[in-house]
């Protein structure tokens, strides 16, 4: 039997594999197949290696594990013959990746086969070290790489220029040694040396700055003969493909005449006549010639071409974006995509042909198409455009259609100039494809909605017709719901009609309708449903004849199974029931959004659907929270907002406000959802009110507590304040004040008639700069304080650091007292001591006051 | 740069793979199955040219097999449309009207010809004609091999 033959075997092998008919079977010929290879491995069967590698290469393109094999590889390429080499190296490539450690054990056989007197074993070597060698094999063997690069046969050198490109690829600290080598062999006559020569260079370029340099001092006069010798070549059969001498290394030599001509203009201005001339010269008809064609534009567009040199590479992907070959114009998308940011004026001669493309039936080419007018956009064409794509938005498949919506949004937001134009755009996305506005877009459109009280009362309107039209969209109809609730009035007493409006008449009880069938509606979700109960809440106060049947549509809701809702329905109910008073200031009109937030990343709008009963208010979260590094002023703001809004809709800071609230904690508040984020939170405030019903600070700060960064709010941070007014202990104050020894005696730091400061100091001891005072500010007056805010100024060599108060507002008497961390780094430690002076602002029956000072009178050795 | 060659077949069964970038074998197998995935089911009209995973997988359908090459986004799509075919037309030269039969039963041999064609993910030689011509020079080296191999065995077995 001939131990070469594995011809019969594997043969056999292979049709008895293809013969089975059940994946089973398939597994079990192959594991008999294994059994057999793996215990003539062990055996050393030195007759069958050849063939049981060959099945073993089989069974391994099944996807079976195979790595018994991979020993037998290295012996095979360690023996002496041609055939086993040649199918040993086969198997090294296929069973082996570079990252394998056996890998290694095969750098002595390569480094002895590129030694190798047989010009075909030396190939074999130069072929595997090229596919898969790692970085240390590369770093042992360039050195032999780089001697056969000089070698005599044109396929030695051409395979050791591609190895080398590996090489670099994987070290490119080695790319100095290969860069003349690499230039020499630009003067070759043999294709295939040279189109792997010029890879070769390319890779350098890519690689190393200084090779770029070298390459275009010294090679690009040879490149532009190569280029005008194959193009101008007769016909040749061996090269020629459709008529075209060797389009690949028209292509390759293209490319790196891309590479040198960038960013130089004596380069480009010398190779500009030959791209001209391969320009115009190649043919349309073939593929090879559009790909010669496509390589052309690239580079005049890569390089700092002339002007008409441009004209002529738009002109050609024109002739592109018009052919019928989907290939082609799917390039052409994709070159001009490139070319928009060289000339966008050409580009935009193509907008139509370019609109036709979104609406292709290939995927690709939309996904292209779509890309390419999004960098099209601008002030002047965004009406149109936009238009255009929300038409199409209309008849688009659902996998597109998120993309398409997407798109559609950003542009909108991005270039709309008129409140008006946004929000009708808005609104028609979102009818047409509300399921697939993401939440941020909506919430912006809510936000620019509040911001424009001219538009109110035609947004709702146009939504309420919207809404009959598509009820399935499920932004649509919170975008609606919202509005309804917040502008009802508007929508019912036609106020504010714009000109183009047609008149429409719908009752109080129409909008009742749309809000209960949205709560009834099985297609509803919980956070619809959630906020279709506060619009309804909302339009219970706002046209009051209503009033009883929302409560006996909110009713229903009382037993729900979702404890949102439950939640929800029980408290409204309540409200409507007990606490009409106060009903309608609870439910007024939002304070207008922020609309700087809509580019933060928000929480807002969205807890409106998730706030308790009592805020209405949405504080812009995100940005005005944040906790201040400097003066106290811009928490403390919208904190203020906050504490007075609530304290108009709860009567809070009057004494009234006590039972209110203990009545408010009658009610069956057993668990807040929104209420508090942090479980810390929740104990804390428990112990500090010993009432046992944690949600009541949702009063105030319900939104800032689901809001992560801030959960530090909600930390009734100081123990040592003062429960009197719920609001207080609940507000800023970000952290509890860490004990430390105090090392000096604290002082008044500030005494009128009407307001104390006292300063205690706390240090670190391995910190003497820093210096932490608690200031605690005591009202003198009869009269409490409100917007009470503490601004300091230090000397230049002194840091300053303010965290919020624990309040804005100061009782009377000094029946409590705000505190405020403020931390002071002397930068002259020992040398100077501290100064500052201060400026306290505050309301008092609703005058402004403001009292300055300086306080001189710190301890020394701050 | 080439990052790999898959050849599939119309149900989905791998005929040939070859991998120029550092692929682990799950990965591997992901990718295959991926690509497989998208390819399959475009339809005949659609462009050869598909994005996956931020690379771009340029193909194109011979008969029963799906030729399939990824490469990097700032390739030209077009030439490696040629450089399938290329591949196509040389394995046709040496198999002869070759078919997905021919390439499963000689698969080694199909692995052979792309080892001529392309190396470290890049074309090694334009000319058809060169590389049938190293393939026929390798392959008599392996029948002399086989040759001489088989003499020396008759006589030690004759000697026996």
């Amino acid at each position: 039997m001939n131990p070469f033959s594995s011809g019969t075997r594997l043969r056999d092998m292979i049709r008895a594999i293809r013969a089975c008919k059940t994946a089973a079977e398939e597994r079990a010929v192959v594991r008999k197949e294994c059994a057999a290879i793996r215990s003539a491995i062990s055996e050393s069967d030195q007759g069958y290696r050849h063939r049981n590698i060959a099945k073993l290469m089989f069974i391994h393109m099944l996807g079976y594990p195979t790595h018994f094999g991979q020993m037998e590889c290295l012996k095979l390429i360690a023996s002496a013959g041609f055939p086993e080499k040649r199918i040993g190296y086969l198997g090294l490539m296929l069973l082996l990746d570079e990252r394998q450690e056996v890998l290694m054990l095969v750098t002595n056989s390569l480094k002895q086969d590129l030694n190798h007197s047989n010009q075909y074993i030396v190939g074999l070597a130069l072929c595997a070290l090229g596919n898969i060698c790692s970085t240390e094999m590369a770093r042992d063997l360039a050195p032999e790489v780089e001697r056969l690069l000089l070698s005599r046969d044109p396929n030695i050198k051409k395979k050791a220029a591609l190895c080398s490109i590996r090489i670099i690829r994987k070290v490119p600290d080695l790319a100095e040694n290969f860069l003349s080598l690499a230039a020499t062999l630009l003067k070759e006559k043999h294709h295939g040396v040279l189109i792997s020569g010029v890879q070769l260079c390319t890779d350098l370029c890519k690689v190393s700055e200084d090779a770029s340099n070298y390459l275009r001092k010294n090679c690009t006069e040879g490149l532009v003969r190569i280029l005008k010798d194959v193009s101008s070549s007769p016909y040749s059969p061996e090269f020629d493909i459709a008529g075209i001498t060797d389009p690949f290394l028209h292509i390759r030599v293209l490319r790196l005449m891309r590479m040198c001509g960038q960013g130089d203009s004596d380069t480009s201005e010398y190779i500009n006549d030959i791209l001209a001339q391969v320009a115009s010269k190649t043919e349309l008809n073939k593929n090879a010639g559009n790909a010669i064609l496509y390589e052309c534009v690239e580079t005049i567009m890569g390089i700092e071409a002339t002007s008409g040199l441009r004209v002529l590479a738009i002109n050609i992907l024109g002739r592109f974006l018009s052919n019928r070959d989907n290939n082609i114009r799917y390039v052409a998308l994709n070159m001009l995509i490139k070319a928009v940011a060289v000339d966008s004026q050409a580009v935009q001669r193509h907008r139509t042909t370019i609109l036709e493309c979104v609406k292709d039936s290939d995927a690709s080419i939309r996904k292209r198409a779509l890309e390419l007018v999004y960098l099209l956009v601008n002030d002047i064409n965004v009406k149109p455009l936009t238009k255009e794509l929300i038409d199409y938005l209309e008849v688009v498949d659902h996998d597109f259609k998120g993309d398409l919506t997407a798109k559609i949004c950003s542009i909108v937001e991005k270039f709309s100039q008129e409140k008006k134009w946004y929000i009708d755009q808005m609104f028609k996305v979102l009818s047409l494809a509300g399921n697939y506005v993401k939440d941020n877009v909506w919430h912006a459109l809510i936000v620019v909605i509040s911001n424009a009280p001219d538009l109110q009362g035609y947004s709702v309107r146009s939504l309420y017709k919207a809404f009959y039209t598509s009820p399935e969209q499920v932004s649509l109809v919170r975008v609606t719901v919202w509005c309804i609730g917040e502008y009802g009035e508007m929508l019912v007493n036609n106020i504010g009609v714009l000109e183009v409006e047609e008149p429409m008449t719908v009752t109080e009880s129409d909008a009742v309708d749309v809000l209960e069938a949205r709560l009834i509606s099985h297609s509803s979700d919980t956070a619809t449903r959630s906020m279709s109960l506060i619009a309804l809440l909302k339009l219970s106060s706002r046209f009051p004849p209503t009033s009883g049947r929302v409560k006996e549509i909110i009713t229903v809701h009382k037993g729900s199974f979702v404890l949102e809702l439950q939640q929800r329905a029980i408290e409204f109910n309540s409200i409507i029931q007990r606490h009409q008073n106060i009903k309608s200031s609870l439910v007024e009109r939002m304070p207008v959004l922020d609309e700087s937030t809509v580019i933060v990343k928000r929480a807002g709008p969205s807890q409106a659907s998730i706030s308790t009963e009592k805020s209405n208010q949405q504080p812009p979260s995100g940005t005005s929270l944040k906790l201040p590094n400097g003066v106290a002023k811009p928490a403390a703001a919208p904190l203020v907002d906050l504490l007075d809004l609530s304290s108009d809709d709860t009567p809070v800071s009057a004494p009234t406000s006590n039972d209110f609230l203990h009545d408010l904690l009658g009610i069956d508040l057993t668990n807040s959802s929104s209420g508090i984020a942090p479980a810390s939170g929740t104990d804390i405030l428990m112990d500090l009110l010993s009432i046992g019903t944690p949600p009541v600070q949702s009063n105030t700060s319900p939104e800032i507590s689901s809001d992560k960064g801030l959960s530090l709010i909600t930390k009734p941070a100081s123990n040592s304040v003062h429960v009197v007014d719920l609001l207080d202990g609940l507000t800023s104050n970000g952290y509890l004040p860490e004990v430390h020894i105090p090392v000096y005696s604290s002082i008044t730091a500030f005494q009128s008639s009407t307001l104390k400061i006292t300063f205690s100091f706390t240090k670190q001891p391995d910190k003497p700069q820093v210096t932490q005072i608690l200031a605690t500010f005591i009202n003198l007056s009869f009269d409490a304080y409100t917007d009470f805010v503490f601004q300091a100024a230090v000397p230049k060599f002194v840091k300053l650091h303010l965290d919020p108060a624990s309040s804005n507002h100061l009782p009377s008497n000094g029946n409590g007292a705000v505190t405020q961390t403020v931390t002071v780094t002397n930068g002259q430690h020992g040398q100077k001591s501290l100064a500052m002076r201060i400026r306290i602002a505050y309301k008092v029956n609703n005058q402004e006051k403001l009292e300055l000072g300086q306080i001189n009178n710190f301890p020394p050795g701050l | 740069m080439i990052h790999f060659v898959i050849l599939i077949s119309r149900q989905g069964k791998v005929r040939l793979t070859k991998w120029y970038s550092p692929y682990q074998q799950k990965e591997r197998a992901t990718a295959i199955r991926e690509l497989s995935s998208l390819i399959l089911t475009r339809g005949p009209k659609l462009c050869n040219f598909v994005e996956w995973k931020g690379y771009k997988a340029v193909y194109r359908r011979y008969a029963s097999l799906y030729f399939c090459m990824c490469v990097d986004q700032d390739d030209n799509e077009l030439e490696i449309l040629e450089i399938i075919h290329h591949f196509v037309e040389i394995l046709d030269r040496y198999f002869g009207s070759v078919c997905e039969l021919d390439l499963i039963f000689n698969f080694h041999k199909a692995y052979y010809i792309l080892d001529e064609i392309l190396i470290a993910g890049e074309l090694q030689e334009s000319s058809k004609k060169i590389v049938a011509r190293l393939i026929a020079a390798q392959d008599t080296m392996v029948e002399t091999a086989k040759a001489e191999a088989g003499s020396v065995s008759n006589m030690i077995a004759q000697t026996m």
